[in-house]
């Protein structure tokens, strides 16, 4: 038999105190051994870890040195060659082509990305729901069709969406007005699209654990669908749909397939912007480490500071398929 | 006024208004389906009415989005038709199916327009010419496949599937079982995780950084060829080097996607019961052992579901061709001669490598889709 451990409630200090005496009751013996085994391991971890972030460091320390100093020596030898600068960022936001500069764009990253999350994750989150905790006839088969939706690569659909969109038909035949060259709304109305069968399938995972007896109580104090959802789903799954919201900002935040189709002219992302100037400018590394900085900071901040988050919608979605 | 007229008002405000007021807008929609959706079973004579309101509303929100008379009234029927009729019979009581098209519309409706029959109108159109005017037959398939560079094309995504999974597969597992348990782990994993929310442009100009060449007489700015020159090489020309320049595009997307094979692969191993390894160390096993026959086996279903997203990550490679040599010097895969095919004006010609690529998915996610079946049916 075992015994399962408690967790006693102490504090912080309390907690640092136990541990110390643990420590010290550990036999010098047992430790140095640790160390030995874990000695080789932590050195290769080390040297894989740098050789990992050698790429990206490379990437930061260039885009504050000097145009003249990047071009002509390796960032490496920056204690040789000293010199930082703020121009490479200031020029950077600067440039672009003939309708609009990189700051723009950046603006625009925003723009596309904050509704095409927030879109995406609700009608998901409705159909999650759905899926669920309402029993219909096909919901097995209607809920599996959706997860297999992902087969269509988003190649698979630019031509129509974009007659769409442009023409208002579907086989040639009028459907909808057309929305035309009306600024956003094609991407966001895009990426909803794309998103929508990993999202729903995700937020299915998180959404289908809640215990049943909550959904029960509130059904007898006499609660119907919407306010369930709004009222007792919604709440106990927001760290869950903190992680997929995670998930679709990075997503959005990169693409660049949608962005070259549907986000054309005066709308285009941060991302477009740079992939165009990669091949205009490909050797003004000057302007394009600092614009890939640019467009890396917000991912990366969100990355950093929500990653406990990320990590678990990966695990929740990727463990149970 | 019209959904097309108000985004083209919405276009003309300046982005940072667009974004609360497309919001707003979407919240409101979707707290109407949600008190619509509330007050769908309550019986009494003014839920009645707000019911019937909701099957007006219906119908006049078709007419505003779609600007046609005939939707309206098809909607209007078929709104008045199922709720009269299918709704009494339905099995969660009454008022059930209309909750259910509440849920379910907005999201089949996307999903249905926008990937289903899209999906047919592409492969529709890789049988046409290239401006969809009329019908070819196999002539498209006919020219990727006769066409040497095309099939180079096809080669190299190939090529693509062979290695990218396997290769950052097997390195997050070694670098998971690595730091497994060592001080600091989740540091460590930090950096090798850090190029996932690295965008596949940004990661690619990163590299195209790494991979600068300069003549052998001057001074190397990419770091790898100064490591080249260091061990006295002659710096390469990465990215037109055929055909290792593939290799070299393959090796990004490793540097990226290693870091999701480790973190799903890392918690994976801490599943595995301890009592397991406890009993491999006693029966005096060695590290390499014990990593064959307990671990691996213990995380097998991770394993495989780590293959087959990065798989499918690999087969849909855009990004990373687009940005550093655009499929020059034979780099090319798939999913870019997609989009210059359609750049290009030749509809049919990229429907028919969308397909291509759709064919080349379908047996991978059919196999996570019977998966799930399964599980689901264990419930």
């Amino acid at each position: 038999m075992t015994v399962a451990p408690i967790d006693l409630p102490i504090d912080d200090q309390d907690a640092r105190r136990i541990k110390r005496g643990e420590a010290q009751l550990e036999t010098p013996l047992r430790r140095t051994k640790r160390r030995l085994t874990s000695r080789w391991a932590t050195a290769v971890a080390i040297l894989i870890a740098i050789a990992w972030t050698i790429p990206t460091f490379g990437l930061f320390i260039s885009s504050f040195r000097p145009a003249q100093l990047i071009q002509t020596t390796g960032w490496w030898t920056i204690f040789q060659n000293w010199g930082w600068t703020f121009d490479n960022y200031a020029e950077a936001l600067q440039s672009g082509n003939s309708q609009l500069n990189m700051a723009q764009a950046f603006v625009n990253s925003f723009a596309i990305t904050l509704p095409a999350v927030l879109i995406p994750i609700t009608i998901g989150m409705l159909a999650a729901y759905a899926f669920a905790w309402m029993d219909f006839r096909g919901k097995n088969i209607l809920f599996i069709g959706v997860f297999a939706l992902q087969i269509v690569p988003i190649q698979m659909a630019l031509v129509p969406l974009l007659l769409l969109f442009s023409k208002g038909t579907i086989f040639g035949f009028p459907i909808i007005q057309a929305i035309g060259q009306a600024g956003y709304a094609q991407v966001w109305i895009a990426h909803t699209i794309f998103g929508l069968p990993l999202i729903i399938y995700l937020l299915h995972n998180f959404v289908s654990e809640i215990p049943g007896e909550v959904m029960e109580a509130a059904r007898i104090d006499g609660a119907g669908h919407g306010q369930i959802f709004f009222r007792i789903i919604l709440p106990l799954t927001t760290p869950a749909i903190a992680a997929v919201a995670i998930f679709q900002f990075l997503w959005v935040w990169a693409d660049l397939l949608v962005a070259l189709i549907y986000a054309d002219g005066a709308v285009a992302p941060i991302t477009k912007l740079l992939a165009e100037m990669t091949g205009s400018r490909g050797q003004d590394w000057y302007l394009l480490t600092a614009g890939a900085f640019i467009a890396l900071v917000v991912p990366l901040i969100v990355f950093l500071s929500l990653q406990r988050y990320f990590v678990r919608g990966l695990l929740a979605g990727s463990t149970k398929g | 006024m019209s959904v097309s007229s108000f985004f083209q008002w919405l276009s003309t405000l300046s982005p940072w208004l667009q974004i609360p007021i497309v919001v707003g807008v979407f919240v409101i929609v979707v707290g109407l389906i949600l008190f619509f959706i509330e007050i769908a079973p309550r019986p009494g004579r003014m839920y009645t009415i707000i019911r019937l309101a909701a099957c007006v509303l219906g119908p006049a929100l078709v007419l505003w989005l779609l600007q046609s008379y005939q939707w309206a009234i098809g909607a209007a029927a078929v709104l008045g038709l199922l709720f009269f009729f299918l709704d009494r019979r339905a099995k969660g009581g009454q008022g059930s199916l209309f909750q259910l098209v509440g849920f379910l519309t907005p999201a089949l409706l996307l999903v249905g327009v926008g990937l289903v029959v899209a999906t047919i109108q592409t492969t529709v159109q890789s049988f046409m010419n290239s401006s969809s005017t009329q019908f070819v037959g196999w002539d498209n398939y006919v020219w990727i496949f006769t066409n040497p560079q095309n099939v180079r094309v096809i080669i190299n995504t190939v090529l693509w599937v062979l290695i990218a999974p396997i290769v950052s597969t097997a390195a997050g597992l070694a670098y998971a079982y690595f730091i497994d348990k060592i001080r600091g782990e989740k540091y460590y994993k930090i950096f090798v995780f850090l190029p996932m929310a690295i965008s596949f442009v940004g990661a690619s100009i990163i590299w195209r950084f790494m991979y600068t060449y300069r003549p052998p007489q001057g001074e190397q700015i990419g770091f790898l060829n100064q490591v080249i020159v260091w061990f006295g090489g002659q710096p390469i020309n990465f990215l037109s080097v055929e055909p290792w320049n593939n290799l070299f595009l393959i090796v990004v997307f490793i540097w990226i996607q290693t870091g999701f094979a480790m973190v799903l692969l890392s918690a994976a191993i801490k599943g595995v019961p301890t009592e397991q390894i406890e009993a491999a160390e006693l029966d005096g096993t060695n590290g390499w052992q014990k990593f064959w026959n307990v671990i691996v086996p213990g995380i097998r279903g991770a394993l495989i579901v780590v293959l087959t997203t990065i798989s499918i990550g690999s087969l849909k490679v855009f990004d990373i061709v687009r940005t550093m040599t655009a499929g020059a010097s034979n780099t090319s895969v798939l999913a870019n001669e997609v989009y210059t095919q359609f750049r290009s004006f030749e509809a049919g010609r990229s429907g028919a490598f969308a397909v291509i690529l759709f064919l080349l998915v379908t047996p991978i996610i059919v196999y996570n889709a019977i998966q799930l079946k399964k599980q689901r049916e264990l419930r």
